[in-house]
C-alpha cells in the first residue's frame, strides 16, 4: 500500500472524525470515584456468603435447629 | 515521602491528589478511543479503579504515573470497544467539520462509522489513534504495551479492511 493512499484515507477520516484535542473534561469525577470506591467497601465478602450458606444448608438439612437457634438469638 | 510512594503504600489522600491531577489527561486520552463524553468519564472512573486496586503493584521509582494510567484507560477501552461491539456503532460526540454538504457529509460519516464498527477494538483504537489523532507510534506502542513495528502493522491491517470496507460501500478513498 503507497503513502498517498493512506494519506488520502487519514484525510477522510479527520473530515468525518475530527480530531478530539480540543476537548476538556466538563466536570470534577472525584465524587463518582468516591462513590466507586465507597460501593467497593460496603460490598459483603465473599466469607460472609460461604457462612450464610452453609447455615441454609444446615438448617435444611437439619430443620430441629432452628428452634433452638431462635431460642439463642 | 514523595507522592507516588505514599500511593503505593496505599494511602486515600495520594490517590486523591493523583487523581485531581491526571484526571483531565486520562479523559482526554480515552475520548480519543471512545468518541463519547459519557463513556469516556465512566472509563475515567473506571482506569483509576484499576489503579487504586493495583497500588501495590506500582513501581514508585518508575515514576511515569501518566504512561502507567494511559496504558491502563487504553486496556479499559479496549474492553469497552469489545463489550460494545455490534450493539451500537462507535458513537462520535465531536462535530464533524463542515466541508461537505450536511446531506453528503452525514452520509460519509454514517459509511466510516460502520466501517470503523467492521475493525476489532485493539485495530480501532490504533487506527483512531494514530491516523485521527496523530499520536506518535511510540506513545500508542507504550499505551498498548507492544512495539512500534506491531503498531505500524495494526495500521497497515485497519487502512486495508477500512479502504475495502469503504470502497464496497461505494465509497473511494
Amino acid at each position: 500500500m503507497k503513502e498517498p493512499e493512506i494519506d488520502n484515507l487519514k484525510k477522510l477520516l479527520k473530515d468525518s472524525l475530527p480530531p478530539a484535542e480540543r476537548i476538556e473534561l466538563q466536570r470534577d469525577l472525584w465524587p463518582a470515584m468516591l462513590q466507586r470506591l465507597d460501593q467497593r467497601t460496603m460490598r459483603v465478602p465473599w466469607w460472609d456468603w460461604a457462612l450464610l450458606a452453609t447455615l441454609v444448608v444446615a438448617l435444611c438439612i437439619f430443620p430441629g435447629i432452628i428452634p433452638a437457634l431462635l431460642y439463642h438469638l | 515521602m514523595e507522592l507516588l510512594e505514599r500511593f503505593a503504600a496505599g494511602d486515600v489522600d495520594a490517590f486523591e491528589a493523583l487523581f485531581r491531577q491526571y484526571q483531565s489527561e486520562v479523559y482526554r486520552w480515552l475520548m480519543r478511543i471512545v468518541r463519547n463524553t459519557a463513556v469516556a468519564e465512566d472509563l475515567t472512573v473506571e482506569t483509576f479503579w484499576r489503579m487504586h486496586r493495583a497500588h501495590a503493584r506500582f513501581d514508585p521509582a518508575m515514576g511515569n504515573c501518566g504512561a502507567w494510567l494511559r496504558r491502563i484507560a487504553t486496556n479499559a477501552a479496549i474492553d469497552h470497544l469489545r463489550h460494545s461491539r455490534h450493539e451500537v456503532p462507535l458513537p462520535d460526540d465531536l462535530p464533524a467539520t463542515a466541508q461537505q454538504p450536511p446531506a453528503e457529509q452525514l452520509e460519509l460519516r454514517h459509511e466510516i462509522l460502520r466501517a470503523m464498527d467492521k475493525l476489532s477494538p485493539r485495530i480501532r483504537a490504533v487506527v483512531l489513534l494514530a491516523l485521527v489523532e496523530e499520536e506518535p507510534y511510540q506513545r500508542i506502542a507504550e499505551a498498548l504495551g507492544i512495539s512500534e513495528n506491531a503498531v505500524k502493522v495494526r495500521v497497515f491491517r485497519g487502512v486495508r479492511i477500512l479502504r475495502k470496507t469503504l470502497s464496497q460501500a461505494g465509497v473511494h478513498p
